[in-house]
């Protein structure tokens, strides 16, 4: 409702003679007007290589709900046949970051290899108690694709399928693990749902050193820092604010906000995103200047 | 960084110099303790004077949480006066602005609490 009035406002009178005109006006308002931010949960493709139709290595962080508009796009490029691989990194087994599994189609497709990967050593049992009964009509050993886990060291480089991978620990209820990829010489991060005390500067050392010269860092903004660091202490997110004071002292060349807070509207969102490249450009400095952007459902950038 | 103080009737103004970066946090913290000690109900009111503070850092914002926390909890006052544009900015972001009353001038924060012309200078009046 509100977009609608905000779209009819901004229109001032204008005519369209066809919905083709009004369509093309429409692109030019503003994205929290135009568009939606989205309410996916977590889910992160990291694409090495460019897909073709023929057999493919994939690479996911999260298996929130947004892999199920993933994995249809898989479905549609290979159709049902190919046998894909897909690397999948979980920071953690809230319900939030694997939810989507149940509803990932190429899981269902024999031929398909998953392999899963995770610092917790319980991350099977997760992914087994969400299928089946009384939450998933279908059981996890009825699944088509070839499922594997694999427990990863924090603080060790993995080298996986080509790609540099080093997990590290994060403050969070029953932990959190952030990803470090690194391939030819482009350096991706995907660190969500991941609390900064703000308490020790070693603490914070030891995080810019994980993020140091980044290309890309997705990060958990989900709060203020006023909140972050008061009523919301302890919850294990943290702010946008935050994003970009370490990615500044990373020397990191693009922030992403990430796991946005679930009653945030567009408005919002658009404002926290516009509030952050403000709070960027008064506080750099000697800093390198940051890019920042808040994510959106199906947002795609090229390194 | 730096904590000047200055004491007028029953407000103690303090005044931090510089940048509170990460690192410097920790230092801040502890320059403030004693009068984080004398601030309560019956005690004195802190007033911080930002107008020389040039960069503060969330690390640095999470004490003054601490510090307000803290004061309320026991009873105390404690407000901000004359942030930079820059500073004033960050609070606005941080949703600082919220936490604590900010004050455009020293003078200003002192009228809010007492109205009372005791704690302020003859130029302040
Ligand atoms: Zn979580
Ligand atoms: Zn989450």
């Amino acid at each position: 409702m509100n977009k609608v009035a905000a779209a009819l406002h901004a229109a001032n009178g204008r005519r369209f003679d066809n919905v083709e005109a009004a369509r093309s006006y429409a692109t030019t308002l503003p994205f929290a007007i135009s568009g939606t931010f989205g309410g996916h949960s977590s889910c992160v493709e990291l694409e090495i290589t460019p897909p073709s139709a023929a057999s493919h290595e994939y690479f996911l962080c999260d298996l929130g709900s947004g892999v199920r508009p993933f994995g249809s796009q898989v479905i549609a490029r290979h159709g049902v046949h190919a046998p894909n691989t897909f690397h999948v990194f979980i920071s953690h087994m809230h319900w939030d970051h694997i939810m989507g599994f149940p509803l990932f189609a190429p899981s269902y497709l024999p031929g398909n290899e998953l392999r899963i990967y995770g610092c917790h050593r319980d991350l099977e049992a997760a992914f087994r108690r969400q299928h089946g009964s009384p939450s998933f009509p279908v059981e996890f050993d009825q699944l088509g694709a070839s499922i594997k886990f694999f427990t990863l060291t924090p603080d060790t480089t993995h080298h996986i399928a080509g790609v540099n991978v080093t997990p590290i620990l994060q403050l969070h209820a029953g932990d959190s693990y952030g990803y470090r990829f690194e391939y030819n010489d482009k350096i991706v991060v995907y660190s969500t749902d991941s609390e900064h005390k703000l308490n020790a500067p070693a603490a914070t050392e030891r995080f810019v050193d994980f993020l140091r010269d980044a290309d890309l860092v997705i990060f958990d903004a989900m709060y203020s820092l006023a909140d972050a660091v008061s009523v919301k202490e302890d919850w294990g997110h943290s702010s946008n604010v935050v994003g970009v004071e370490l990615c500044q002292l990373a020397g990191a060349k693009h922030l992403v906000l990430f796991h946005h807070e679930p009653i945030f509207d567009d408005a919002r969102i658009a404002a926290v995103e516009a509030e952050s490249r403000r709070f960027e450009t008064i506080t750099r400095r000697v800093y390198r200047a940051l890019e920042i952007t808040a994510a959106y459902d199906g947002l795609e950038m090229e390194l | 960084m730096k904590l000047n103080a200055e004491r007028r009737a029953d407000i103690v103004i303090l005044q931090p110099v510089g940048r509170i970066d990460h690192q410097a946090a920790e230092a801040f913290s502890v320059a403030l303790a004693p009068y984080l000690e004398l601030c309560n109900a019956s005690g004195e009111r802190l007033l911080f004077d930002l107008s020389a503070l040039d960069y503060i850092s969330s690390a640095g914002l999470r004490v003054l949480m601490i510090a307000t926390k803290r004061t309320k909890l026991v009873g105390g006052h404690l407000a901000v006066a004359a942030p930079q544009d820059m500073v004033r900015e960050v609070l606005q972001i941080t949703r600082f602005d919220l936490v604590f009353p900010v004050h455009a001038s020293v003078a200003d924060g002192i009228r809010a609490w007492s109205g009372d012309a005791g704690a302020l200078t003859p130029d302040e009046n």
